[in-house]
């Protein structure tokens, strides 16, 4: 599932013995991760990156599940939340004294908790597959997150438990005290970890994974037990969950039960990797990049934007399954047949029309929003940089006129769309075939 | 007993309507509960207009519409995709119902109070007393599983849809709509959900939390009982009903049970924190080690025949 080009052989050149594409992309991810904190400055950019690091390396490993085992885990953020907690006790312990690890080595702590927690629990979950198993990783996630604020000693109750991850001796003038040398060592980590993840799926148990998934009758039948397969696979998910668990307590430096743990925390892991694209390798970083996003500066921007990830979550299951990976790999087929010029004008066309359709949608929202929640601050609001009256019917109309209006133009815009989309794949299909044929 | 009992029942008129959606079309209805949250804030606003009694009728059947509309227009489309992205779909749509919930009626708790009929003890025993809106859940419940029964077994309609359960594409051959056919059962469940939360709603608290609070839980209750089976439902909702109630009452602990026995504790002996944990806070996290323990022991579930 890792390059589409794969499935179809003779479009395919592999260089040897070195593969250049490959290499060339690798080399990019590396230099983005260097290059991006010199670019962004801001402490608000860098606490940014940051997150989107160690997130990038918890939803690659929840893709492990959902992606390639076909797994729809509700309790992900146990192994990473887990991973947190010892990572947190063991810098605590680090810090006194007693226990003489290196905070370069402390996500690794926080691996070794989520594996040794998937071991556990990871039993009696993989014994099923498919909708049992998304139950009853929702009833062990529940048990872990109300077991967690039953014991206060080690989950430090409401308030959480802090640390300081400044307690080892400078080395060659690295402290982990500032900002970016953190997020030069959560960018390694990240670097690694998806080398290490990429290089899971061509592995014969990420290849047998694969299969399971598919076809989980014909996996028994060529002798593979797929329980194990799947246990197994959640074993090293639930390692690399941990690492990145660890390295959010090395961020934050404070880690509480009531967010770490819980199902909230795991649903959005779920509804991000799935929006990024369960369906291919990089889907989950881009889910990454748009959960920090979201939760960071959609939230600053609008009150409602739970509701407008509901939507657009909801849209997005119904219409692209794949994610937004899977558009950005349908598009570059066309390009790569040179086709995507001609798709140009419908893009802006219903690029267009679809913002008119949200622009009237998202008023009317924010009015709604406004009139529930700021009440007291009378009916003026503005938004957009206009000024709204939430209560005049006039706004309401206006905005109404706006959504129906782009609505309109828009399914004018997607019935030519679709019309010239199927020609072209139809186009592409044929000259596939011809290149066979020759 | 019998609050454990009353509450056992709600769990299972929930269930029900999970475990008939699930057992039909093998959908797991993730925005169950918020169909029951629905059917207790629709309630709530009826009976402020029309009162309480044409609200138990009415809401239900808006919430069964509003759920028949989903699958029209939702689920059906995702159908063809498998699977997980039908169970993703519907938790999407949880998401969106809480914050709609939490946009047209506000954040807190609604004040949804029980009718002049249901208020009062019903008889009082050994100096508890009974009240009449937990029996009253109790009598609707058993009402309800009855009529769901006899629906299922006696009538055309339950036989159109036994067969279509079973073999689809013969039923279509028969010339039977097996998608509408779906449709009305997925409304059916929803609608029953609805009728929970109508009659759960004024017993219990009505707030945004609500579909969270049982969400879980009736997952649990759906596994224990056996995938897709009614009567494993049935026998699993009142046992966990029954336990948490039973558990929230009693405040001992291991530790003081072993001091009991006479065994030597205190703040020094190796586990203290978990051995001074009383049964009264353990309760929350029954359902689930119950779950778990079932699973290790009885795969399929209490009464399942399902293995997959």
């Amino acid at each position: 599932m890792t390059t589409t080009t794969a499935s179809t052989p003779g479009s395919y050149y592999r260089f040897k013995p070195w593969n250049v594409g490959r290499l060339l992309v690798w080399s990019l991810f590396a230099l983005l991760l260097i290059v991006a904190p010199l670019l962004f400055t801001s402490s608000l950019a860098l606490t940014m990156l940051s997150q989107i690091g160690y997130l990038i390396i918890i939803c690659l490993s929840y893709n492990m599940l959902l992606g390639q085992g076909g797994m729809l885990s509700f309790g992900h953020a146990v192994y990473t939340g887990l991973g947190s907690f010892i990572a947190i006790h063991a810098m605590n312990l680090a810090g006194k004294g007693a226990l003489p690890i290196p905070l370069v080595f402390i996500p690794l702590v926080g691996g070794l908790a989520g594996m040794l927690f998937a071991v556990l629990l990871g039993y009696v979950t993989t014994k099923k597959a498919g909708t049992t198993f998304a139950m009853i990783t929702l009833g062990i996630g529940e048990l872990v997150a109300s077991m967690a604020l039953m014991f206060p000693e080690f989950f430090g109750g409401e308030g959480g438990i802090t640390t300081d991850r400044v307690y080892g001796g400078s080395f060659f003038g690295i402290t982990f005290g500032p900002a970016i040398q953190v997020y030069y060592l959560i960018a390694v980590y990240c670097f690694i970890c998806t080398a290490a993840m990429f290089a899971f799926t061509g592995t014969p148990l990420g290849r047998i994974l694969n299969a399971v998934r598919d076809n989980p009758e014909r996996v028994e039948f060529i002798g593979y037990n797929t329980q194990r397969v799947r246990y197994f696979a959640f074993i090293i998910a639930g390692f690399f969950a941990g690492i990145g668990g660890g390295l959010a307590a090395i961020n934050f430096e404070i880690i509480t039960a009531v967010d770490s743990v819980s199902i909230l925390r795991s649903g959005g892991y779920l509804l991000f990797t799935f929006l990024g694209g369960a369906t291919f390798f990089f889907g989950p970083i881009i889910g990454a990049v748009l959960l920090v996003f979201a939760s960071v500066l959609l939230s600053e921007l609008t009150k409602a934007w739970l509701l407008y990830l509901g939507l657009v979550f909801l849209f997005m299951v119904m219409y692209a399954p794949g994610g937004v990976a899977s558009l950005i790999m349908m598009n570059l087929r066309v390009a790569k047949y040179g086709k995507l010029r001609a798709l140009l004008p419908s893009y802006l066309g219903l690029a267009g029309t679809g913002l008119v359709a949200m622009l009237g949608a998202a008023c009317m929202v924010e009015m709604t929003y406004h009139l529930q929640l700021n009440a007291a601050l009378g009916p003026e609001m503005s938004f957009l940089g206009a000024t709204l009256n939430a209560k005049a019917l006039a706004s309401w109309f206006g905005s109404g006129f706006v959504l129906l209006t782009g609505l309109g133009l828009f399914e004018l815009c997607r019935r030519e769309y679709v019309r010239q989309w199927g020609r072209i794949q139809e186009e592409i299909e044929h000259e596939i075939k011809r290149g066979e044929a020759l | 007993m019998l609050n454990g009992v009353s509450y056992g029942l709600l769990l299972f008129m929930l269930s029900s309507g999970l475990t008939l959606i699930f057992s039909m079309m093998g959908v797991l209805n993730f925005a169950h509960t918020s169909f029951y949250m629905l059917g207790a804030y629709f309630a709530y606003t009826l009976s402020g207009l029309v009162g309480f009694w044409p609200a138990l009728v009415i809401a239900p059947l808006l919430v069964g519409a509003m759920g028949a509309l989903f699958e029209r227009y939702s689920l059906r489309r995702v159908h063809k995709f498998g699977h997980v992205p039908e169970l993703l779909v519907t938790f999407g749509l949880s998401y969106l119902v809480l914050e709609v919930v939490q946009l047209v009626w506000g954040r807190s708790t609604v004040p949804y109070g029980l009718p002049e009929q249901l208020q009062g003890p019903l008889f009082t025993l050994f100096n508890t007393q009974f009240p009449k809106s937990r029996s009253f859940i109790m009598l609707v419940a058993l009402l309800m599983l009855l009529s769901v029964w006899l629906l299922l077994t006696r009538t055309r309609i339950g036989l159109v849809i036994q067969a279509a359960l079973k073999h689809p594409q013969m039923t279509e051959a028969l010339g039977h709509n097996v998608p509408r056919v779906f449709m009305l059962v997925f409304g059916g469940g929803c609608a029953l959900a609805g009728l929970a939360g109508v009659i759960g709603g004024n017993t219990y608290v009505t707030e945004p939390a609500m579909a969270a609070s049982v969400g879980s839980i009736i997952f649990v209750v759906v596994v224990v009982g056996g995938m897709g089976s009614l009567a494993g439902a049935f026998l699993a909702s009142l046992l966990i009903g029954v336990v948490q109630t039973f558990a929230v009452a009693i405040d001992e602990s291991l530790a003081s049970g072993l001091q009991a026995l006479g065994v030597m504790v205190s703040e020094e002996t190796f586990g203290w924190p978990v051995l001074k944990l009383t049964v009264s806070q353990v309760a929350p996290i029954l359902p689930y080690l119950f779950l778990v323990l079932i699973l290790i022991f009885r795969p399929k579930g209490l009464l399942g025949t399902r293995e997959d």
